[in-house]
């Protein structure tokens, strides 16, 4: 295999782990106002994801820098042509970060319900404009001969950008209603599935709609059929209350659709509109064979590493979590001890 | 203002803003570190509450640190997609590995460190703070290896048909001279800026007799810390100026405001005259120190802006290649001035407050005369507070200077900043931007310093009471360590 092929692997390899782990993190934020009933159920909710977000979120550090090392091209055209909507990303992903580690540091209702704005803002917004931008990416964009967006901010206002929004929205809340039942005990569990199933129709429906509208060749109809099935299947175990392999079928149809979206891709990572010629493809958009055997090395020595290390965070808070398990906030101690 | 100088205050500003957090980040965690391991190599109880009481500050920080450094990392694409496209295949690999390599390691093992207190065993929850250290240092090591290509480009080659850099040698990346002398450099500062803070709350605390048990080595610590780091500062600040003249003599002759070359020089201290450098209305000058420092002997050439503005012209054909002057002469002097007061607070504490400080403590006057069992007065532990600021301030000018001082030039001697920025974007866009970080930006910092203020007065937790008998033995167990 050609070493920029191996690198749009890696890159499937780096967003599909992005999507799948910081999908249920947005889920739970985007539910946070829904399953959360009152402060305590709302502290359960962040806690289920408290200690492994910020890791979970550094897939995507990992995935943007790996678009610059490995194709500079795509990594510059994508990015200066979806300003804005990166802009958005940013300031929801700021505020969100920020939310989750100064919600509980001070006690006043006040406070904590503008963080939870934060959370579901911070939530919600990068779950949908992640999929506009992969939406829009896949359908194409005017991209000029000298590589660059020659369109305006109106030009990203499509249809598929819309579809592909939604796909990852909706699929990013079942996943994250799956996990809460997975996580939570008590009402919260409970009412997660509950929601989960009622999300589940919604999504099947999504991602059907994104399925046709990707133009699909044998191979994609083949791994989009397979995510609907997953959803289905996920779908008949949460009824059944079986959790673990709820989440495990949500987890794959996220997979399936993100290996849709780069199969589909491939070999382009951002087809022009305006000419066949003008699009950028895993070789014109590629850095040189140096650069790209160096970060195979650090990719090969590294990522085993961190699954290893990710993993273990994971086995370490296994346990579920409920409304008595939960210690004073840091905020409820700073209180007590000025008293 | 146009697009070009939109981005660029956007960078400016951004960037300076992100760099007031990460060196805080980088220090707190080595000696939040250090204050763990004493707990568990001795198992005194007042060294777990120190570790915790700095750890809490420590996170308040990182949270925003971490949130505004997502910003670096898209904005050279969004921003500057000219930039990326021509550097990508060198500075690209450095950050993707920093990624990879640091930024994982952090994140995932303070995730550990923030909800494991109770239920990894002592010694690997200590460990979860070293690595995550690591992990910060190892990030400022490649983000700087890709900083030092911008000011020192090695290891590449410029392709002929597509006119751009491609990496040749990642080794000669990682080992720029540049990027040798810069990384202890930025390091040290680092431990100077986690030390101040922490000087400046214990002494705050001190001052009021309160929580001594944590307070008194926490400031102990922190106040060696800052002085070696401060000698680390100097000396790696003194490799770099000469690498500076040799690589950069225009950055150096800003730095000093010298328009014509002379041997030997002076190193002005402070000058007032005017910018073109013909009137000079005041000036105190040390002589020849400043050949010292440019070249390692006393009597050594320094070229002015002039013959270095003569030369450029010459290699790289007609332009004006001379930076902001005043503002590197003047960010130049505020690094060093700011850095070496704080190591100066800092020395003065630890011998007022040392043996020293019993000696001499019959000597202040009456109306300043320590408390009984103290030996300074309380006003003079109230200057450590005032440290806080001066190593970030240091650091930032220092960041300045050093960016500054390389324009016009983005990749010096390569490309121009001008050249970097993205043709695609309009202006509207950038300063649409440029709006919205500067607001939220101003209202992060606002709730992040009251907050920091807030836990850092309220101090330390009191050792836990005795648990009461009739509480539900399973609940307790139950019950998880930390939970946000």
């Amino acid at each position: 295999m050609e070493l920029t092929t191996v690198w749009f692997v890696v890159l499937a390899f780096l967003w599909t782990g992005y999507f799948f782990l910081e999908g249920f993190d947005f889920g739970v934020g985007a539910l946070l106002p829904v399953l959360g009933r009152n402060d305590t159920e709302r502290r359960v909710l962040i806690n289920t994801i408290g200690p492994v977000w910020d890791g979970n979120e550094v897939w995507v550090v990992a995935a943007v820098g790996a678009t610059f090392a490995a194709f500079p091209e795509w990594y510059a055209t994508l990015l200066s042509a979806f300003y804005l909507p990166m802009l958005l990303i940013l300031i929801a992903l700021i505020v969100r970060a920020l939310a989750f580690e100064y919600r509980g540091k001070r006690v006043d209702p006040a406070w904590q319900r503008r963080w939870d704005r934060c959370i579901v803002f911070g939530s919600v917004v990068p779950a949908f404009v992640w999929g506009f931008v992969f939406g829009n990416l896949l359908a194409g964009l005017p991209i000029d001969a000298d590589n660059e967006f020659a369109g305006s901010v109106a030009d990203l206002f499509t249809l598929a950008g819309l579809v592909g929004g939604l796909t990852t929205l909706t699929l990013s809340v079942l996943h994250g209603a799956v996990f809460l039942a997975l996580k939570t005990t008590g009402d919260v569990r409970t009412r997660a599935r509950t929601l989960a199933g009622r999300v589940l129709l919604g999504a099947l429906v999504v991602t059907a709609v994104a399925l046709v509208a990707s133009d699909p060749e044998p191979i994609t109809w083949a791994t989009g059929a397979a995510a609907l099935v997953a959803l289905l299947a996920a779908g008949a175990a949460n009824a059944r209350g079986r959790e673990g392999w709820a989440f495990l079928g949500t987890g794959a149809a996220i997979v399936l659709v993100s290996a849709t979206l780069f199969v589909r891709l491939f070999p382009d990572v951002a087809p022009s509109s305006l000419a066949d010629a003008y699009g950028l493809t895993t070789t014109n958009a590629a850095a040189t064979p140096y650069t790209l055997s160096i970060m195979s090395w650090a990719a090969l020595a590294f990522t085993p590493l961190v699954l290893l290390y990710q993993a273990w965070t994971y086995w370490v808070f296994r346990k579920r979590i409920g409304v008595n398990d939960l210690p004073p906030s840091a905020g409820a101690a700073l209180a007590s001890a000025a008293k | 203002m146009d697009q070009l100088d939109l981005a660029r205050w956007q960078f400016g500003i951004t960037t300076v803003y992100h760099y007031v957090f990460v060196p805080i980040t980088i220090g707190l965690s080595v000696l939040v570190a250090v204050l763990e391991t004493a707990y568990v190599r001795t198992g005194k109880e007042h060294y777990k509450r120190a570790a915790k009481f700095w750890g809490k500050l420590f996170l308040i920080n990182f949270a925003i640190g971490v949130a505004t450094g997502l910003v670096q990392e898209f904005q050279f694409g969004m921003a500057w997609s000219d930039y990326s496209r021509y550097v990508g295949d060198v500075f690209g690999a450095p950050l993707a590995i920093e990624a990879l390599l640091a930024f994982f390691l952090e994140s995932t093992f303070l995730g550990l460190w923030i909800f494991g207190w109770d239920k990894l065993p002592k010694w690997a929850h200590a460990a979860c703070m070293w690595i995550v250290a690591i992990g910060t240092m190892l990030s400022a090591y490649f983000i700087l290896a890709a900083n030092s290509w911008m000011q020192h480009p090695v290891g590449y080659r410029i392709n002929p048909d597509s006119g751009r850099a491609e990496l040749t040698d990642f080794v000669a990346v990682l080992t720029n001279s540049t990027l040798l002398s810069a990384f202890p450099h930025v390091l040290f500062a680092c431990f100077m800026t986690g030390a101040a803070l922490m000087i400046g709350v214990s002494a705050w605390h001190l001052a009021r007799r309160r929580h001594q048990d944590v307070m008194r080595p926490s400031f102990r610590l922190a106040s060696w810390v800052m002085l070696v780091a401060a000698v680390g500062v100097v000396i790696s600040g003194d490799m770099q100026a000469r690498i500076m003249t040799e690589q950069q003599p225009m950055k150096m002759a800003a730095a000093e405001a010298l328009y014509d070359t002379v041997a030997p020089a002076s190193f002005s201290i402070f000058t007032i005259g005017s910018l073109d450098g013909s009137d000079e209305l005041f000036s105190v000058r040390v002589p020849r120190l400043l050949s010292f420092l440019a070249t390692a002997t006393w009597d050594g050439e320094v070229e002015g802006i002039n013959d270095v503005q003569r030369e450029e012209e010459a290699a790289y054909g007609p332009g004006d290649y001379r930076p902001n002057v005043p503002v590197a002469y003047w960010t130049f002097r505020l690094m060093i001035g700011t850095g070496l007061l704080a190591a100066a607070v800092a020395a003065a504490l630890l011998v007022l407050t040392g043996r020293p400080g019993r000696w001499i403590r019959g000597l202040w006057p009456r109306r300043l005369a320590p408390p009984d069992g103290e030996t300074v007065p309380r006003r003079v532990w109230r200057i450590g507070v005032w440290a806080i600021p001066l190593p970030i301030l240091a650091n930032s000018f220092g960041w300045i200077f050093t960016e500054m001082g390389r324009q016009p030039w983005v990749v010096y001697g390569m490309l121009r900043t001008a050249d970097g920025v993205s043709p695609s974007v309009s202006a509207g866009t950038v300063a649409t931007s440029l709006t919205v970080f500067t607001l939220l930006y101003a209202v992060l910092g606002v709730i992040e310093f009251r907050l920091l203020r807030s836990y850092a007065m309220a101090g330390p937790e009191e050792p836990a009471p005795e648990k009461p008998v009739d509480e539900d033995a399973e609940d307790a167990e139950r019950q998880l360590a930390f939970a946000y």
